[in-house]
Formats: C-alpha cells, structure tokens, sequence
C-alpha cells in the first residue's frame, strides 16, 4: 500500500492530475452548471486536440532531453504549404503529404543543426522560429490563400462526428495520436532510448544507444504533430493566418512543464501533456464560463506553470522520503 | 590463462594536442583480474575508452582473443564482450532497474526494423534473477535506480554485464565515493567475477582496492606502462615509489 502510493505521489503528472480535476469543479460551481454543459464541453473538446498535439510532440522531445520553440510556426507553415499548393491546383492529399513533408524537414534540421554542431536546442528552433514564420508569410505572399473547402474532406478532420454530435474528428486523431505517442514511449524499446537519451546522456551512449538518430526522431515527431494540428486548426478555421499559431510555443512547453515533464530531460509522460493542455484550455474556457476578466487567462498559466512544478517538486520529495526498502 | 583475451599494441592516442597514450603495450589474460592505477591524467581513461569504443586509437592496433579489431563504438564494443562500468554514468537514475538493466539490449516480443514491444514481464524476472545471482538483494525491479546507494548502482551494474555474459568486464572507478562497507562490497563483486571466470580491469585510485581483490598489477603515468607485475611480486610501497 505504502509502496502504491509512494510510487503514485512520485508520477510526474500527479500534481496537474490534481489540479484539473480542482479547477473543473471550481469552474462547475461558479460557472452555474454551464461549464460542464454537453455544449460548453463540445467547444472544448474541439480546441483540446491543436493546442494538445503540440503539446505531445514537445513532451516527447523534451523527454529526450531537447527543445523546441518553433513547433508555434510549423503550426503555420504546414497548414499554409497545404493551402497554397490546393490554391495552385493540387489536391488535397498530395497538398497535405507536402505540409506534412515540410513539417518533417524543419524538425530534422532542428535536431541535426543541434546535434551535429552541439548547440543547445533552444537556439536551433528559437532561429528557426523565427525563419519558419518569416517563411509561412512569404509563401502566403501576404494574404491568405483561400482554398477550396469543397475539395477538403472535412468529415475526416474536424466536423463533427459519432452518437450525439459530441466530438470533432479531430478528436478522435488526437486520441489515436495521444495513444500511439504513448505506446511508443511506455512499451517500446524505441521509448526506453529516449527516456535513457533524456534521462543521462553519458549513460545512454556507453550502452550503445544511437542518441543522435533518437532525438532527431523526436524532433521531427515534435514538428509533424505541430504541423498536423496547424492543419486541422485550418481546417477548422477555414483559412490560414500567416499568424496562426504564435505563442504556441511557449503554451506547449507550459503544458509540458504543468503535466510534469522535466526540462532536464528524462522525467515526463504523454499522459502528462495532455493534462497539462487540457488545465490551459479549461482555465481558458472556464474563466469566460464563471465571467472572470479573461485577460487574467496569461497571468492564470503562468501562475499553474509555476505551481505545478513547486507542487511536483513537492510530492515527489514526500514520495521519495517515505520510508521502503530497498534491499530484502 | 593462457592466451590473452586483449592485447593492445603499440596504442597511441592525442586529445586535442596532448599525447594522451605514447604506445602502450598490454596483455589481459584470460580470467585475470588486472588492477589499473595511475594518477589523475596518466591515462588510464583513455586506454578505457579506445577499449570501450568511445573513442578510436591514432596509432596501434587492438586484438580480441588473437584477432585484430576495429571497436567503433560501445554496442561493437559489447559485441566483442567487454563491457565498461563507468564510475557514474553506467545507469540512468530516473530509469527503474529493470529497464536499466536491458538500455539498448531490451528483449522484444516482437519488432519491425529493430523497433518493437518491450517484454516487460522477461525484463523484470531477469533482472530480479540477474541481481540476485551477483548476491545483491534488492526488493522490487522497479525502484528507481536514482534511490539505490552507490554500492547497490555498482552492483545492478555489474549484474547487467554478468547477464549479457561479457567476457571482459572494465570497471573504471568503482569505489569511489563509497563508504567502506560498501566498498567491500564492491570488491566482493569483483572476486566474485573472478571465480566465475570473467576477465575483469579494475581501475582505482586506491591501492588498497587494488590490493584487495586483483592479481597483476599495473601502473601508469604519462601515459606510459611504469610498472606491470603480478600481485605477490609487488607491494603498495613500490607503486607509490614508482608514481
């Protein structure tokens, strides 16, 4: 028992877990009922899985010890390589395989430029940041492309879909991504290198791990999940922005950092993430909801952000300090 | 013991504008314990590491069991049977014991292009077994390795190499930072591998760890061999002369 719930206080989403679940009934109460509303719940079930995918990737990077601050503008210039190309005759999935492909090649030169001239990750993508938004607004050519939506089979991505009209499709892809993610980190041997690679890097590459390729994996993991969620906010939204996505950088890693993960490195879940994503996006909501002044929504995450790691910090310290033995 | 199992010849390595190893020429035989001593710098490390893969010798040539080898990095490394324990980073310490004990050798179920499903049942009862056949008794697989003491990090470690039945085992440091009892520990580890036949470098500081537990002794400096003798024909007096 002890065991249990020494094991359950050192998880690293514990304290976000917690939280979300504080904040939804305090949200419930002084909202009156709406804010778990089957409509209130439905909007926001349809924002979770954009600003949740980013979130994923970046905690699965930073899981493997790296960074990302340009996964806010490959949430742009996918979408925007997809609407462009559609506007100049291509269709849908060749447009969308582009995009995607486009997400890819910025995440491998994130992690190969970090790698090969061993420069902190924060550099790499906070230039590349700034040269992939420079990038989605000139391909963009300074107004938004309008694609064909007729063309687009939105069913598959964002309208909405199964018994009671609750869930977005795009619902249903982020919890099939959430899972594979998952998997992949918790069941694989691929996830055992990169939480090794995250969690010591000496250690890792005295056991023969291949840490360059792993987090260039992650890298490029991080940015096609940007990039898919840019693209089902397009989708959503009707047209890309060349500012779509700005700021969503630093939310990820909040949400990263809220569910827990370490920016050490090593230390996080997928799970976690999602949590964390989530808690913004209620505090987002529930704020309109209980009629707060909704320009504390910043000051509201920055706050948590700050919270929930003194607060993990702090389990997992009482965690440890309970008394189990080790040896028989 | 009879033919060596490694033996370097003639090994020469520069760090960056420093001669690091000036041609150095050793036999390991075969079930031998050899006690590797030298201060800070002599080169010891580096001799380790061209013989873990970390780094590739400028000059010289390495044979395991008679043949010439190119060890380009740790994994060939571990092919060739000899596994480094490294004084800190042998583990991960966010990572439970079973999972360290299977980093980069993790048994799978199943797999496409080297990628695949933990067998996480196998890994626990392995490592349960693994630990338990170096004498360390610990009560759960999936404690973290950050909340075992130093002694207990050296033998997962030492477990994880017996497991993967390395033939040559490098422990580069192992006692330091440890309490006496758990050096003895440690040391008891390293007789341990002995009976069991398994050639081990024991890299110290101190002699009197040396002492304790190896059968030949060698010394360096400068990156030079000073001194290579069996134990019974040395002493602790004649080492600290000779460095």
């Amino acid at each position: 028992m002890n065991r249990l719930l020494k094991l359950a206080m050192q998880k690293p989403e514990m304290a976000a877990a917690l939280l979300l679940v504080l904040l939804v009934v305090l949200f419930q109460v002084r909202s009156y009922g709406i804010f778990l509303s089957y409509d209130n719940l439905r909007g926001i079930f349809g924002f979770l899985p954009e600003m949740g995918l980013v979130a994923i990737g970046v905690t699965l990077l930073m899981i493997a010890g790296e960074f990302d601050l340009s996964v806010g503008s490959v949430f742009a210039l996918t979408p925007m390589t997809l609407a462009v190309l559609m506007v100049m005759g291509w269709g849908f999935w060749p447009a969308t395989f582009i995009g995607l492909l486009v997400a890819a090649v910025v995440g491998f030169i994130n992690g190969w430029i970090t790698i090969k001239f061993e420069i902190p990750s924060f550099i790499t993508t906070l230039g590349m940041m700034f040269m992939a938004r420079s990038m989605t607004v000139v391909v963009s050519g300074g107004f938004p492309p309008r694609p064909d939506f007729n063309q687009i089979p939105t069913t598959l991505f964002v309208s909405y879909v199964g018994p009671g009209q609750m869930f977005r499709s795009s619902f249903v892809w982020f919890v099939g991504i959430a899972l594979v993610v998952h998997i992949l980190l918790a069941r694989t041997n691929f996830g055992n290198w990169i939480r090794a690679t995250g969690g010591f890097l000496p250690a890792a590459r005295g056991m023969g791990i291949p840490t360059a390729r792993v987090k260039i994996a992650c890298f490029i993991i991080c940015s096609l999940l940007s990039g898919f969620a840019g693209i089902i906010q397009v989708l959503r939204l009707g047209s890309p922005l060349p500012s779509l996505g700005i700021g969503y950088e630093l939310q990820a890693v909040a949400a990263a950092v809220i569910g827990g993960t370490s920016l050490a490195g090593g230390i996080g879940s997928v799970i976690g993430g999602i949590i964390g994503a989530a808690l913004i996006r209620v505090i987002d909501n529930g704020m309109v909801m209980s009629q707060i002044n909704s320009n504390w929504f910043q000051f509201a995450v920055g706050g948590m952000t700050i919270f929930a790691v003194v607060g993990n910090a702090w389990l997992r310290k009482r965690g440890q300090a309970m008394k189990v033995e080790t040896e028989r | 013991m009879s033919a060596p199992i490694i033996e370097v010849k003639n090994l020469h390595k520069w760090y960056s504008g420093v001669h690091a190893l000036k041609g150095i020429d050793l036999g390991i035989l075969q079930g031998e314990a050899l006690g590797l001593v030298g201060d800070n710098g002599a080169g010891k490390s580096t001799l380790i590491n061209l013989l873990s893969g970390l780094y590739q010798p400028d000059g010289g040539e390495i044979q395991v069991d008679g043949r010439p080898v190119t060890i380009r990095n740790p994994k060939e490394a571990m092919s060739l049977g000899i596994e480094t324990i490294y004084q800190y980073n042998s583990m991960v310490p966010i990572m439970s014991i079973a999972r360290n004990l299977f980093i980069g050798r993790e048994p799978l179920t199943f797999s496409i292009g080297g990628i695949g499903w933990l067998n996480q049942k196998k890994m626990r009862e392995d490592s349960v077994k693994a630990i338990a056949d170096v004498d360390l008794h610990l009560r759960s697989p999936d404690a973290l390795v950050g909340e075992l003491s130093g002694g207990q990090r050296q033998g997962v470690a030492i477990a994880r190499a017996m497991h993967f039945r390395s033939k040559v085992m490098i422990l580069d440091e192992p006692t330091n930072h440890l309490s006496v009892k758990e050096t003895n520990k440690v040391i008891g580890f390293v007789k341990g591998l002995k009976a069991q036949g398994v050639t081990t470098i024991f890299i110290s500081h101190n002699m009197h760890h040396v002492f304790a537990c190896c059968d030949r002794i060698v010394a360096m400096a400068l990156g030079r061999i000073v001194l290579d003798k069996r134990l019974e024909e040395t002493s602790i007096d004649e080492v600290h002369e000779i460095l």
